[in-house]
């Protein structure tokens, strides 16, 4: 899947985020880790407390997913992204935290947005409905927090050319809606 | 009078499970198929041959299509002549959702309660329309329903005044408002009339229909042409990347309403649209 983009090698630092733009394609070679809903929430109760998170979220990725359950012999069940609108309430204090990029599928608030220019973050897409297809690129799964929490605990992965799209720019640069635009009759 | 034994039931569903969940239906196939050719984006072009890639992995590996394999929804006709023995029929639909889950590695997506927020480790409850039909048959047709795209719907009760016109452009408003969320191309279900829960029902029901069939009422028929024409003008297209293809499909049912009233619900599908029928007979 060469063809398919620039690869990248996760951490994400600042100076790559930087690079980045909207309608880029990029592959992702390395660790990231998932994390949806009732994660997300976790996190952020743990961050009021003071206390530690799971993973340091410096440089890091969340893919919103919560997987099937792997069957004999795979590493992953079907893994494509869930709809990243309901971590909006989340994301920015994880942004402040560090993040630098997240993978899901659909739009942002405005405050996500903000938190992405003003920390440097980016927003990447992974095809929505293309779980089969993007668990072939995930070559190790382990989860390392919340196991009660089953498909929704935290996973560390670790991705081969895992194929993602630049949704969101740390400028603000957003393809949903230049792309709309070139094709709204 | 004829028998079916909840055992036999409970194997229905099982299977109906696994088949809906790794198979993409052959409608949705096709519907790609001939968007690929219609499609202008480039980038939407490649999406829907990945959709397309994608189900073929899915198929030849026995996996789920998408990691969301949904809420089990459940559409039963029960034939009026039918006996069910050996228990609850209730209770067999769900034996067959909870071992189909199990046995398929799918996603346990169910939770108790909206507020406490416990999964119930097996995806039951499943929802269950039941409709006593005359027969001796027992018609089960399964449409797990994913969540990006549950969260998409909308329903509005309009005025008799706002007529065609405002049921259209609710339509519209509700496709465009969801933009990306529900995995573009999508299928819209659309439930007219009745009272406000059956419009919602309705709006799920038109979902099962198989896409590019029209409705057999040709004005109706022309109304979803009509509606696909305006949601793919909203250029949203594949994965909200921009392009022609925003849906596949439109599908409308309509029942009689209130003098007082125009129920429009809304249901949007991903392009999974999964649903699998099997007939038991008695």
């Amino acid at each position: 899947m060469s063809d398919q983009g620039r690869r990248i090698i996760t951490p994400l630092d600042l100076e790559i985020v930087q690079s980045l733009r909207c309608g880029d394609r990029i592959l992702l070679n390395g660790v990231i880790y998932t994390g949806r809903d009732a994660a997300h929430k976790r996190m952020i109760q743990a961050l009021e407390r003071g206390e530690e998170l799971p993973f340091n979220l410096k440089d890091q990725i969340i893919y919103f997913v919560g997987p099937t359950p792997a069957p004999p012999g795979k590493v992953i069940g079907s893994a494509g992204p869930t709809t990243s609108g309901r971590m909006d309430a989340y994301s920015p204090y994880l942004i402040a935290q560090g993040l630098k990029g997240m993978i899901g599928k659909g739009l942002r608030s405005n405050a996500v947005i903000e938190a992405m220019k003003e920390y440097g973050a980016v927003y990447l897409g992974a095809i929505g409905g293309a779980g089969a297809l993007l668990a072939g690129c995930i070559k190790e799964a382990e989860v390392i927090a919340y196991p009660d929490l089953g498909p929704e605990a935290i996973h560390k992965l670790v991705v081969e050319d895992f194929p993602v799209t630049v949704l969101i720019d740390s400028q603000g640069g957003n393809l949903y809606e230049t792309g709309q635009k070139a094709y709204k009759r | 009078m004829k028998e079916i034994s909840v055992q036999k039931i409970v194997k229905a569903v099982e299977e109906l499970c696994l088949e809906a969940n790794c198979v993409l239906n052959q409608d949705v196939v096709d519907a790609l198929q001939r968007s690929l050719v219609t499609e202008e984006s480039p980038q939407g072009k490649e999406v829907l041959e990945l959709l397309l890639q994608n189900a073929e992995i899915a198929e030849r590996e026995s996996i789920p299509i998408c990691q969301d394999t949904g809420m089990a929804v459940l559409f039963v006709e029960v034939g009026q002549d039918l006996h069910i023995t050996g228990g609850s029929l209730t209770e067999a639909l769900n034996e067959g959702v909870r071992r189909g889950y199990k046995k398929g590695f799918l996603r346990k997506s169910v939770v108790t309660n909206p507020f406490t927020r416990e999964n119930t480790q097996d995806n039951t409850p499943a929802i269950i329309h039941y409709d006593v039909v005359e027969g001796d048959n027992l018609t089960l047709t399964l449409a797990p329903k994913g969540f990006g795209s549950e969260n998409m719907g909308a329903l509005k009760m309009l005025k008799p005044s706002d007529g065609l016109a405002g049921m259209m452009d609710f339509v519209v408003e509700t496709v465009e408002k969801a933009g990306a969320n529900p995995c573009p191309p999508i299928v819209v279900g659309v439930g007219i009339g009745g009272t406000m829960e059956k419009a919602a029902y309705l709006a799920k029901k038109a979902l099962l229909r198989d896409i590019g069939s029209a409705h057999q009422d040709p004005e109706l028929a022309k109304l979803e042409q009509e509606l696909l024409g305006r949601i793919n003008d909203l250029g949203i297209g594949p994965q909200g990347y921009g392009g022609r293809t925003t849906a596949l499909g439109v599908s409308l049912e309509v029942f009689a309403t209130h003098i007082a009233g125009l129920p429009v619900a809304v249901n949007i599908n991903c392009h999974v649209a999964r649903h699998r029928k099997i007939v038991l007979k008695g």
